[in-house]
């Protein structure tokens, strides 16, 4: 199939209605808009629905609302944004809602910058709302991984009844590659917990509150048992030269794109390094991660954050092997080159 | 069992178990048959009751009553059981 | 028979199976609560109008969260103040079905007021039913939005006092503002004669959502004797006595007359066309084969820099879209934000014969610098035998290294004189791939109409491309 330069933030609107979401509730921001204006372009000429919210408050609540419903729904927005849609999110990881959530990260605190970041790891992977739950993050590095990830989102939202976010940077959502758009799916499984304004409807309830202590405990150990299962199914992640590899770099998002040209050139010298790249930051590849760790001599973790993901590196690696990290912040991107010398140092310590 | 010409005469039944005693039926009730009965009922309230005899039927009790089963009432002409 | 007889509506549960209390058959309602007398009003107009398989009820944060224990119907039990967003989003889901928002005043005048203007004012084609008893019930007896001047709260234990609180919200006469809503009135659980007013209003707001005539607000005052700490029968009194010369009955807004019965439209799945609506290339296009360029031009990375408006990020698009065509790898990024809105642009872009790593670009081997401060900035980046085009017109100070390949060239002049200066970026499309031979002609002129919108200017844009690869085969003979 022929393939189409697109903008990542649009690859993800075509993949999304191809994987049959026809409802989208969003607010502009930089540099997650193009999402909302794809979905409001297209929307509409798929028989679907497109509604501008006035806040990320009210968009993640009418998407509560429609994902109630026996039908496919999404959101997006960026760092800020999402700190306001984290209420609505433990609401639907409450109620079991099946959604999809973008998160085209940008530079914080605050309202920081519009520069890509990845410093939403910590409130999208460990909760960021209340409450004890866990959404599946998916983190392209592609514009292809923009469509192909969030159509599969789409199905694990469903297949778990759990939210599902798209934690990609500002670069990610950005970025215009090549995107080879697959055959739309004809239809979705029926949701047969959902409401459909039938008679049915009146056994069907869409809750997050369970007043009793001994019930909302069961729900929480339902839910755990929930994530416990995804946690052993849905890993997912990318090895680039990592069978020989005496350093190993871990990076998602644009670094991982980074990390493969810094690979490339060591490589090329014949040094043994290789990268590896959490696709599902949520569920974390822990146990590969733990794996490599009994041939791996270290590790170099490099994030646009102050040092987010790299616990879970250290959590999954239990001290048994050196984790090293680098960062930039605010907006800044390290060069292929200001790796290079990391690994350098690290090398020849 | 009603007969099935009909209730010769409205009523009002106060299902005691569901009454929270609050009084606005006995308040509003433009023939003052409802009183406020001596006993306590299961929810430690004193329900409301009626006196046995001049309900209109009006319904004015019906909605003024706040318990969506706690009152119900029967005009005259109705055919039918009461409801359970 | 059902008119003449009175009873627990149809549209409740016979059982409260939802409620944790071992009493399952009574509300969890205060003795002389407003709610239940409104939950009756509002099950009775479901019974009646036999919508009860088709409604779904919102039940928010307050007194009216245990909505769902009662109403047999349809039940969404969602956050705070959120229930208008919420009940927006089911409802586009199901245009066919009945939204009811049920809502205290803590819910909607406090926390949800935005959500409750909003969806009020996109006339979404909900039933809004409000209940005003100016006190937080289910929290304990806090400050209202509509707590009265001088009424005591456990929040406000002086009693409201405006220099502090503010004023009570009047909710009806400000949606009554807007546009889009429908009907708006005010009505009271007062005497026998009100409550019927409430009544008809229930049944009002409901007949307007079922004929999808939009947006319908009723604001019910209603007592709270726990809240206020009387007996039922003298909050009744309090109400009539003071509640209403802040919020005096009536309707507001009531268009419900000129506005014509509508059909439900509903939602319906299909995926007919939907390759061709959402703009997708038709399997057929295949890509170009081409001459690969000399070792020195192969696996380019560029950064193109200029002025906001010199259609830098255009030029990147179109390298980009053309390589992709020749089967290369491509990647570009722009600088992206308010930097777009003038000030300075740049974007980065990649051809590669594999896959490609880095998107951004931070050692590049060819410069594009359209002006002076570009140059300057990015000159020292290129590496080391790379090419460094510019503007020969606009750049007064060329570049200085002498390890890279040089191309000046007056593309801006080159433009004017085809009438359009904004075409210059094409002139330099023009030269660098005449110049590397990355590209021929005919691949990026196969990726003109991908991104120009208005096909009267591909002549144009076609000539700029032209004339750039002209001047370098001038340069090289």
């Amino acid at each position: 199939m022929a393939k189409q330069l697109i903008k990542g933030n649009e690859a993800i609107v075509k993949g999304a209605i191809l994987a049959g979401c026809r409802f989208f509730f969003g607010y502009p921001i930089t540099p997650a808009s193009e999402v909302a204006e794809a979905a409001a372009y297209y929307m509409p000429q798929v028989g679907g629905t497109f509604i501008q919210a006035e806040s990320e408050v009210a968009s993640i609540n009418m998407v509560y609302g429609a994902a109630a419903g026996n039908v496919r729904v999404m959101t997006a927005s960026s760092s800020p944004g999402i700190s306001l849609k984290l209420e609505g999110l433990s609401y639907c990881a409450g109620a079991e809602l099946p959604l999809v959530l973008v998160d085209i990260m940008r530079a914080g605190p605050g309202l920081g910058n519009i520069a890509p970041e990845q410093s939403d790891y910590n409130q999208i992977v460990k909760g960021g709302g209340h409450g004890n739950y866990k959404v599946i993050a998916l983190g392209p590095n592609c514009a292809q991984e923009m469509c192909d990830l969030t159509m599969l989102a789409f199905d694990l939202a469903d297949k778990y009844r759990n939210p599902v976010v798209i934690l990609a940077d500002g670069f990610i959502g950005q970025m215009e590659e090549p995107v080879e758009f697959p055959e739309a799916y004809a239809s979705f499984p029926d949701k047969p917990w959902a409401l459909h304004a039938n008679a049915d409807d009146e056994h069907r309830l869409i809750t997050s509150i369970q007043l009793e202590p001994e019930m909302l405990e069961q729900h929480n150990i339902h839910l755990q048992e929930k994530y416990r299962i995804i946690s052993e199914n849905e890993v997912r992640y990318e090895d680039y030269m990592v069978d020989d590899a005496e350093l190993v770099l871990i990076g998602y998002g644009v670094v991982s794109r980074i990390l493969q040209t810094v690979v490339d050139d060591l490589r090329a010298e014949g040094k043994k390094v290789g990268m590896l790249r959490p696709v599902s930051l949520w569920p974390f590849p822990s146990a590969h991660i733990a794996e490599l760790g009994d041939r791996v001599k270290n590790f170099l973790v490099v994030e646009l954050s102050n040092g987010q993901m790299v616990d879970d590196v250290r959590l999954a690696l239990m001290g048994k092997t050196p984790v090293h990290f680098y960062n930039r912040m605010g907006g800044m991107v390290p060069s292929p080159e200001e790796i290079y010398a990391q690994v350098k140092t690290i090398w020849e310590a | 069992m009603l007969e099935a010409v009909g209730l010769v005469q409205a009523k009002v039944v106060v299902r005691e178990d569901e009454c929270k005693g609050c009084g606005l039926c006995i308040a509003a009730c433009p023939e003052n048959v409802l009183f406020e009965q001596k006993h306590l009922n299961r929810l430690g309230y004193h329900p409301a009751g009626y006196t046995g005899s001049g309900c209109t039927g009006c319904g004015t009790c019906f909605y003024q009553c706040p318990e969506p089963g706690a009152i119900a009432v029967y005009k005259k002409g109705y055919v039918g059981e009461e409801v359970a | 028979m059902a008119e003449k007889r009175l009873s627990k509506a149809d549209s409740f549960y016979k059982v409260y199976e939802r409620t944790p209390s071992a009493i399952k058959d009574v509300t969890h309602y205060c003795p002389g609560c407003g709610h239940g007398v409104l939950s009756k009003l509002i099950a009775e107009a479901i019974d009646d109008f036999g919508i009860r398989e088709r409604t779904i009820f919102m039940s928010p944060v307050g007194c009216s969260v245990f909505g769902y224990y009662y109403f047999r119907t349809g039940n969404i039990q969602c956050a705070h103040g959120r229930a208008p967003a919420a009940a927006t989003g089911i409802k586009r889901a199901y245009p066919e079905s009945i939204v009811i928002s049920y809502q205290g005043d803590g819910d909607l005048a406090a926390i949800g007021g935005n959500e409750i203007i909003q969806a009020a004012n996109r006339g979404e084609n909900i039933t809004v039913f409000f209940v005003n008893n100016a006190i937080y019930g289910m929290t304990g007896g806090q400050l209202a939005p509509t707590t009265l001047i001088g009424q005591k709260t456990t929040t406000s234990p002086f009693g409201r006092n405006p220099a502090n609180e503010g004023y009570p919200i009047r909710v009806s006469e400000m949606i009554a503002t807007l546009e889009a809503p429908v009907y708006v009135e005010r009505v009271m659980l007062g005497d026998a004669k009100n409550t019927n007013k409430v009544r008809r209003a229930v049944r009002k707001g409901l007949s307007n959502q079922i004929d999808n005539k939009g947006f319908s607000l009723i604001e019910v005052l209603s007592v709270c004797p726990s809240g206020w700490k009387m007996t039922p029968v003298q909050a009744k009194q309090w109400m009539n006595d003071f509640m209403l010369k802040q919020f005096p009955l009536g309707v507001y807004r009531d268009r419900s007359e000129e506005i014509p019965v509508r059909e439900s439209q509903r939602h319906v799945f299909s995926v007919d066309g939907i390759r061709d609506k959402l703009e997708l290339p038709k399997s057929g296009e295949q890509t170009m084969q081409v001459e690969k360029p000399a070792a020195e031009f192969m696996n380019p990375r560029l950064k193109l820099a200029g002025f906001g408006g010199q259609g830098i990020l255009m030029l990147g698009l179109m390298l980009a879209e053309a390589g992709m065509r020749a089967g290369y790898h491509v990647s570009w990024i722009p600088s992206y934000g308010p930097e777009m809105r003038g000030g300075t642009a740049n974007c980065h872009v990649n051809l590669s014969e594999r896959r490609i790593g880095s998107p951004v670009v931070s050692k590049p081997t060819v410069l594009v610098a359209l002006n002076q401060p570009s140059l300057d900035k990015f000159e020292s980046e290129v590496a080391p035998g790379g090419l460094i085009i510019y503007d020969t017109a606009l750049v007064p100070n060329p570049p200085k290294r002498k390890d890279v390949k040089v191309l000046g060239l007056p593309a801006t002049t080159i433009a004017d004189e085809l009438g359009n200066t904004r075409i210059a970026n094409m002139v330099v499309l023009g030269a660098y791939v005449g110049y590397s031979r990355i590209l021929p002609k005919e691949v990026v002129f196969s990726a003109l109409p991908a991104l120009i919108k208005r096909k009267n200017l591909l002549p144009l844009n076609e000539l700029a491309v032209e004339k750039g690869m002209e001047f370098v085969t001038r340069m090289g003979s």
